[in-house]
């Protein structure tokens, strides 16, 4: 009797450290495959990688588990837009700059906001672009951010001349460290412009 | 509300420009580009001189912004037509304030004709502070690297592995392949198969059969052995000496030949 009572919870234990195993090994291989992906990789194709069908669910969790076995470090996992990736944290940037002094250039004025217009009103025409910026849109500051991935034309709009539709695209994002549109920072409204300048008249 | 820096020389704004100063026209051009058009020009204007966005004098403005367009003009600088047209539409607007208004029947009221412009005022505003606002997030490559353990998947071209013992094989071959090609000295040996057949004539002088490994001598080296046996082939192609085997495998005999003897 005391036979069988001892050894029923005993191979539940054993199921219990293999399946223990088996997540553990799954994490590891998540980990590696993050590390060494170009490109952010998605819930989807993470769920490739496990021997057991597993629900995005589950493999967030890992994921999660994943990204707090890695707090405290100068590199962290986290969710942009096209998926989960690992990168350097920005306060590395200043340390790593030592070993690559070269400067990256900054985006004109008129580039960044060409593109502030395209991400809070796209999609956009050229027209749309240059009635908010009051000035022509030289198609060299269009092409420089579609060099760059960040935005891309996603149609034309119904009307004479048939003007391409310019958006923002999910590389944006995920160089912003962003997981959405909506994370964008928001928008001053009009009103508190108006505000500060009644405040500046005071 | 950050001004433009760029539009202040020694702290003083563009406007107040000496006329007697020589600006290369290069530099002029900078301080324009500095502007984002006309809209962020008069922006600045009215940011600058404190006006209020809702109720825009007019005048003063179109004042401020044509004698910065003058001003322009003087360096004979090309101005953008947005400039000009934006000109044209302070100057409309001001006249429409100016003209009387006709009281019509059926609307509430006039629309102020600053209206439009303080919208887009406002809106081109708002987009440029939101262009700040995006320029501060942190951004991938600028202020951020993106992590990749470089794996060798990512190496397009295998490249074949070569191991220590390919290498240890390699240099065994080019050791194999030195040897070979070492020179070898080539001395003349100063041996003449004449003195031999005459040497071998000699000790055959009794004109008895002497066993054929008796004209060797084994201790005098390869070349001399070669020699002598050419000088005994020699003697027989000429008839001086007779060779003999009387059996298959037996000794070979040698003797001087009988027309020598006969002699």
């Amino acid at each position: 009797m005391s036979e069988q009572a001892e050894q029923l919870p005993q191979s539940e234990t054993v199921a219990a450290v293999e399946v223990l195993h088996d997540l553990l090994q799954l994490k590891r291989v998540l980990e590696t495959a993050l590390l060494t992906a170009a490109e952010p990789l998605p819930v989807s194709e993470l769920k490739k990688l496990s021997d057991t069908a597993l629900d995005n669910r589950q493999i967030e969790m890992l994921l999660e588990e994943l990204a707090d076995d890695w707090q405290g470090r100068g590199v962290e996992l986290g969710r942009v837009a096209s998926g989960w990736r690992f990168r350097a944290k920005p306060e590395m940037q200043a340390y790593l700059d030592r070993l690559n002094p070269q400067k990256t250039p900054r985006y004109s004025r008129a580039v960044l906001e060409t593109l502030a217009i395209i991400a809070y009103h796209q999609p956009v025409t050229r027209g749309d672009i240059e009635e908010i910026r009051g000035v022509a849109v030289s198609a060299q500051i269009l092409k420089t951010l579609e060099a760059r991935g960040w935005v891309e034309v996603v149609g034309t709009r119904d009307t004479p001349g048939k003007p391409e539709l310019f958006a923002t695209t999910r590389q944006l994002l995920d160089d912003l460290n962003l997981r959405a549109l909506q994370e964008l920072p928001s928008l001053q409204e009009i009103g508190s412009l108006l505000e500060q300048d009644s405040a500046a008249q005071v | 509300m950050p001004l433009i820096p760029y539009a202040l020389i020694h702290g003083e704004p563009l406007l107040e420009l000496p006329q007697d100063l020589y600006i290369p026209p290069d530099a002029l051009e900078l301080v324009l580009e500095t502007f984002q058009g006309p809209l962020d020009l008069l922006l600045y204007l009215i940011r600058k001189h404190n006006l209020d966005v809702l109720d825009i004098p007019m005048a003063e403005l179109t004042r401020q912004y044509i004698s910065y367009i003058d001003m322009m003009q003087k360096h004979r600088l090309e101005l953008a037509a947005d400039y000009l047209l934006m000109a044209a539409v302070l100057i409309e607007i001001k006249s429409r304030m100016l003209l009387p208004r006709p009281p019509r029947a059926g609307e509430e009221s006039d629309e102020d004709p600053r209206a439009e412009l303080m919208r887009r005022l406002l809106e081109y505003e708002q987009m440029k502070l939101a262009a700040q606002k995006l320029n501060e997030l942190p951004q991938a490559g600028r202020d951020f690297e993106i992590v990749q353990v470089l794996i060798e998947n990512t190496v397009r071209e295998r490249l074949p592995e070569v191991s220590v013992e390919d290498l240890r094989l390699a240099w065994l071959g080019l050791l194999a392949r030195a040897k070979l090609n070492t020179h070898h000295k080539v001395r003349r040996e100063q041996l003449s198969v004449r003195e031999q057949m005459t040497h071998i004539l000699r000790s055959l002088q009794g004109g008895e059969f002497v066993e054929f490994g008796m004209l060797f001598d084994a201790e005098s080296g390869v070349p001399k052995l070669i020699v002598t046996f050419i000088a005994i082939l020699e003697l027989a192609k000429e008839y001086l000496v007779e060779i003999q085997q009387s059996e298959t495998l037996g000794n070979i005999y040698v003797r001087t030949s009988r027309a020598i003897t006969a002699e």
